[in-house]
């Protein structure tokens, strides 16, 4: 029988709990699984980082070769985008949207696990390429013809195409999930005009990454073929173009920045208000902010391509679209700061990551529109100005924002605090660190120094700024394990923090925590934005919110139905991955790989969703 | 799976009253019209790209235009096959249902011979030019889509013989595929007035 039965495994042994982690549907547990695996991606990431700014200390150093120095830049940046801070966003998506909208579940709850699995062993996959034979070296955007089995035979650079199509199947699996979930499943009252920002990001978000992922799809594809069938699409030789190449990566490669900053933009929309205790600015404006944002996204991505040569108007006609998309940004900083103003502001750890995401997004904004400017963009294209940029936007943006996610809703996901001053400690030093590291690299561009090169000649003007951007490096990575010593202990010995810790206003507040599998004893009613403010300020809806579901939730529990856990994801899942895995090995593992697709396809459809 | 697992699944609460598989499967088609207009794009990009070899004179006009012609057609008889069903008559849905799988075999058997044709009398390979690389992939991928598409209405033909879209039960199944399909043979006209008509 093709069917999981309802009995849930028992989680008193270790196979048990085991078992349920690896057919579990629930979008909370998979928002941990996402969580873990992601920040597990980071470090790793940080890791590839790390040996490059040793490399990088002094001049003419020898810590890495020329070509894993390639390696290196090539999986930080693949890493950083595709396994950890997508599927770190992807873990708030999970544990908050549900919650936030008051459903119990996402609308396709075995696609969600779905998602997750594809993620995790397309993650392996491409990870893999570092003990089989080298690891993909073209840089994270590989540019034609680098990436051209004329100048790279090996296998490398089928890891890094093979293992971005099955990562864009997982993110777009998962995007289709959470816009059908936000669109459809959003509880009584809740309009979109209600909904909480963070959601507003989501949905905006998950739009993106279908609309956009196809492009790279669609480039990965002609790589492929000019790579195993010997077509020449990006080759000049037999007519092509490696300029095609660069339109289809950054037609998907911008909007993906969007895609990595938008939901730490809906993070600290939400981390805001709360230690304010003030609703957002502007809720509005904010959330039109959002969509034009993502909507002049799509028509910007040639600025990535400003030296490549396609002349003055279209040069002219993209940077007047970059401009232009400061103006959404920057109202939501101007929000944001209007937010705060006249707030009853408390400085947890949390709040102190939304402020350091604003402040420090606002810099990387500012040498955005600096290199929206063609004639600047023209000096400092290939230098360590544009990597400055990029980290100030997303990790002085993305990650200081999901940090700060972290810190807020560790208490939802646990029942325990984090320590907040172990958590101040973290942002102080990671703060510090993170400007000593990319402040200097501003100078370093200015002055010259090209990125993507594995070392420099001692005179150059480069020495010192390179040792502060090394030190300020390893500061980052000493406040990483200074998080994690706090996370992993608070998640035993945390101080309890209760339901609702931080008196927030969306609707996860009003539910235990952990929630329930459940999440919602009652299906809420919302009749405004802070549907939990209203409650404990004594006014709003007195309908189901209002009803304590902790003391009735025993009683209720045999009549919710919770769909069944289900191994017919992660069978599918690997099915995927072991078909590319043919492609590179030996195609025997694309027959196995077919056959373990179709029989969990059949499996799948057969299975009583529950 | 139980008519009223399916039934238990239409009473959830939806914030459209849209079905959420419909919903998703509009958000899924949305992401497929980026990745076939990508597609298009760098057809239309190397169209004249022959490097002196065969170019879009290959093209079989009068071939294309009967099989275009039958695929446009299953459109209508994916209609009347949903239509019969939701009248509660299981031989003509099933009846339309074969048809549309039929006609689509038509379809794909003339790519097939277009494809043979080109490569063996015509001498256009996808390494032979990026015309014919880029009307190889364009042209295969859409081939998929539709031989997908004829599995998925295989799958649902059979399971009208396992208790499913009996009358007076939900047609979510079919109207999914319905969906795919109709979607499937609108790029198609796109793909024919673009790449074969001008």
């Amino acid at each position: 029988m093709a069917t999981v039965t309802a009995t849930a495994p028992d989680t008193r042994t270790f196979a048990g709990t085991a078992w349920s982690w690896i057919t579990t549907v629930d979008h909370k547990r998979i928002a941990v699984l996402y969580l873990v695996t992601s920040l597990a991606f980071f470090m790793l990431g940080g890791l590839e980082a790390l040996l490059m700014r040793l490399q990088l200390a002094t001049p003419e150093a020898d810590v890495v070769s020329a070509e894993r120095f390639t390696e290196l830049f090539t999986m930080h940046g693949t890493t950083m985008v595709f396994l950890a801070l997508m599927p770190l966003s992807a873990a708030f998506f999970n544990l908050l949207v549900p919650l936030m909208i008051g459903a119990r579940d996402v609308a396709f709850p075995r696609l969600n696990a779905l998602s997750y699995w594809i993620y995790l062993f397309g993650g392996i996959f491409m990870n893999i390429s570092f003990v089989a034979g080298g690891a993909p070296n073209a840089g994270w955007f590989g540019y034609a013809p680098l990436t051209d089995t004329a100048f790279e035979a090996t296998h490398a650079i089928d890891f890094w195409a093979f293992g971005l199509q099955i990562l864009g199947v997982s993110s777009i699996l998962a995007s289709i999930n959470f816009i059908v979930t936000i669109i459809n499943m959003r509880a009584p009252g809740m309009t979109l005009n209600r909904m909480p920002m963070f959601v507003w990001m989501s949905m905006i978000t998950a739009f993106l990454i279908i609309f956009a992922f196809p492009a790279i799809t669609i480039g990965l594809v002609l790589l492929i073929f000019d790579r195993y069938i010997e077509t020449s699409f990006f080759i000049p030789e037999g007519g092509g173009d490696p300029v095609l190449w660069q339109h289809l990566f950054w037609v998907f490669g911008h909007p993906e920045v969007y895609i990595l900053i938008l939901p730490a933009m809906g993070i600290v929309s939400e981390i805001l208000p709360t230690y304010s205790r003030k609703p957002l600015f502007g809720y509005a404006v904010v959330a039109y902010s959002g969509a034009a944002i993502a909507l002049v996204g799509f028509g910007v991505w040639t600025h990535h391509m400003f030296t490549v040569g396609l002349g003055p108007i279209a040069d002219t006609a993209f940077a007047i679209s970059t401009m232009a998309i400061a103006v959404p940004t920057g109202v939501k900083i101007f929000n944001w700061i209007a937010t705060l103003y006249g707030g009853s502001i408390s400085f947890k750890s949390p709040m102190l990551f939304a402020v350091g995401m604003v402040s420090m997004f606002i810099i990387g904004g500012l040498s955005g529109v600096m290199l929206g400017s063609p004639p600047i963009d023209a000096q400092v294209q290939d230098t360590y100005f544009v990597v400055a940029h990029l980290h100030y936007v997303l990790f002085g943006g993305t990650v200081f924002g999901l940090f700060g996610g972290i810190y807020h809703w560790f208490p939802k996901f646990t029942g325990r605090f984090m320590h907040d001053g172990w958590g101040k400690v973290h942002w102080l030093l990671m703060l510090i660190g993170f400007n000593l590291t990319f402040l200097p690299q501003h100078m370093l561009g200015i002055d010259g120094m090209p990125r993507r090169v594995h070392t420099y000649a001692a005179d150059m003007g480069f020495d010192l700024w390179n040792m502060m951007s090394t030190v300020g490096s390893l500061m980052i990575g000493f406040s990483f394990l200074i998080f994690i010593i706090n996370a992993l202990r608070s998640i035993r010995h945390g101080e309890p923090s209760g339901s609702d810790p931080w008196d927030g206003g969306t609707l996860e507040w009003t539910i235990p925590s952990p929630p329930p599998v459940y999440n919602f004893a009652h299906i809420p009613i919302v009749d405004s934005r802070y549907p939990a403010w209203d409650i404990k300020r004594g006014g709003g809806h007195t309908g189901a919110v209002a009803t304590a579901p902790e003391a009735d939730a025993e009683a209720d529990e045999p009549d919710i139905h919770m769909p069944n856990p289900s191994y017919w994801p992660i069978v599918m899942a690997a099915g995927m991955v072991l078909a590319a895995c043919g492609l590179i090995f030996h195609q025997a593992f694309i027959l196995l790989g077919a056959v373990l697709f179709a029989i969990s396809l059949i499996g799948w459809i057969e299975e009583p969703a529950g | 799976m139980t008519a009223e697992a399916h039934a238990h699944h239409e009473e959830h609460h939806s914030s459209t009253g849209l079905d959420n598989r419909k919903l998703g499967m509009w958000a899924f088609l949305g992401s497929e019209t980026m990745f076939f207009g990508s597609l298009i794009l760098v057809m239309l990009i190397n169209k004249h790209n022959t490097l002196g070899g065969p170019g879009q004179e290959v093209l079989d006009l009068v071939l294309t235009s009967f099989t275009t012609f039958v695929l446009l057609t299953s459109s209508l008889a994916m209609v009347l096959s949903l239509a019969a069903f939701r009248n509660g008559s299981l031989l003509w849905g099933r009846i339309w249902l074969g048809m549309v799988m039929l006609m689509g075999l038509i379809f794909l058997g003339g790519q097939v011979y277009e494809f043979t044709e080109f490569v063996t009398h015509k001498h256009l390979t996808p390494s032979t030019n990026l015309f014919g690389a880029s009307f190889y992939t364009l042209v295969g991928f859409h081939g998929a889509h539709v031989g997908i598409g004829v599995l998925w209405l295989g799958t649902v033909l059979a399971y009208s013989w396992r208790g499913r879209f009996q009358p007076g039960m939900d047609m979510w199944g079919i109207e999914l595929v319905g969906l795919y399909w109709h979607f499937v043979d609108l790029v198609w006209v796109a793909i024919f007035t673009l790449i074969y008509l001008i």
